[in-house]
């Protein structure tokens, strides 16, 4: 039952996701690649974190309803989107009520002083599978590190590193990295 | 009763058009909700919104879905919540579920395989530049370094779930928390 496979794996992802933005990815990118992993390899989850810079909302429902559409069309992107926003309404909703005890519960602040550094860590190991993906599209090896293409993925990913420190617009780095790529399939050199 | 629906609408509305302009979600949020639930409608306080981003950080799931169902809450009860939220949600759906239809049908081409080839380099930059801000907000200890090593070994090193390891950090920061305090208190 795709449907209520993508509820449940959702809900599981908003339910253990803290902080914003690319907090989720890492739990994502293996969920995705453990249930779905032959429709949805992680090259796709990384051109759809381009989509979504590009677009607006928050990356938790696109990603979701990005995935769910993938897999079961319309209702999957429903079952999806409902399981990764439902934790959290239920969640803030009793905060909201007793909010002061949730303020000063120190299981709350002990559990938050490991999750911060953790999802540091997290999102570092999901970096590294997409720095995989971009470096080495054919897997990891050393002849790759001989091919022009590496070269020329390490020249984008290194200028558009200083822009992003730069804080230009994600959407301007997504724009340059788009047309360099272009330019250089076109010159045969991927 | 006429006037509680004119609000659930109204709260709808607004978190649909905050939900329809806001560019990467989470943070870039704020200031928008800042200005539609302070300033325009009266809704919350300034002090709600720094309450919102505290319990935000504090709880599971996307800023964007903590903060609509706050204020919603706060505005109209729990129908208030889920007017918010879904109108939070909305536009990202739809916009989304187009674009995958798009995607589909142009991702044979080779002009976007070309494009996308490119594009992930400059994601990789994009999310190094994320990971560098979310570790300079981090405390500088030896306990928060030990488990961004130790969340990092295990997940991408030696390939164990990240699931557990979420939960084992949560564990480990409650009990160096409890330990710490004791310390204090003796």
């Amino acid at each position: 039952m795709i449907y209520l496979e993508l509820f449940l794996t959702f809900l599981m992802i908003g339910a253990f996701t803290f902080g914003g933005g690319y907090a989720m990815l890492p739990l994502m990118q293996e969920q995705v690649a453990l249930r779905w992993g032959d429709a949805i390899p992680t090259e796709t989850i990384t051109n759809f974190i381009a989509v979504s810079e590009s677009t607006p909302g928050p990356f938790a429902v696109n990603m979701a309803t990005y995935i769910g559409a993938e897999m079961g069309g319309l209702f999957g992107a429903f079952c999806a989107t409902l399981g990764v926003v439902l934790p959290s309404f239920v969640i803030i909703l009793i905060v909201a009520r007793c909010y002061d005890k949730f303020k000063e519960s120190s299981v709350v602040k002990g559990c938050m002083t490991g999750l911060k550094p953790a999802v540091v860590g997290l999102i570092a190991g999901a970096i590294v599978s997409v720095a995989v993906g971009v470096f080495f599209p054919a897997g990891f090896s050393f002849e790759a590190l001989k091919t022009v293409g590496f070269y020329l993925s390490a020249a984008i990913f290194a200028v558009m590193l200083v822009l992003a420190l730069k804080k230009v617009h994600p959407i301007i780095i997504i724009l340059i990295s788009a047309v360099a790529g272009i330019a250089i399939g076109y010159a045969g050199l991927w | 009763m006429k006037n509680r629906y004119k609000d659930l609408w109204k709260v709808f509305a607004t978190f649909f058009k905050i939900g329809a302009f806001t560019f990467g979600g989470g943070y870039a949020m704020i200031p928008l909700i800042q200005k539609e639930a302070v300033e325009k409608n009266g809704w919350v306080t300034d002090d709600d919104i720094l309450e919102i981003i505290a319990i935000a950080e504090s709880t599971p799931g996307p800023i964007a879905i903590n903060s609509a169902t706050f204020v919603g809450y706060r505005t109209c009860g729990v129908l208030g919540s889920a007017a918010a939220t879904l109108g939070v949600v909305l536009p990202s759906f739809i916009l989304i579920y187009a674009i995958s239809f798009v995607l589909r049908q142009f991702q044979e081409l080779k002009a976007v395989q070309y494009a996308f080839q490119g594009i992930r380099a400059g994601v990789l930059a994009l999310l190094c530049k994320a990971l560098w801000g979310m570790y300079k907000k981090n405390k500088k200890n030896w306990a928060s370094y030990t488990v961004m090593a130790g969340a990092f070994l295990l997940t991408a090193v030696l390939d164990v779930s990240v699931l557990p390891v979420i939960i084992g950090c949560a564990v480990f920061g409650l009990v160096t928390a409890k330990l710490m305090e004791r310390k204090v208190q003796k």
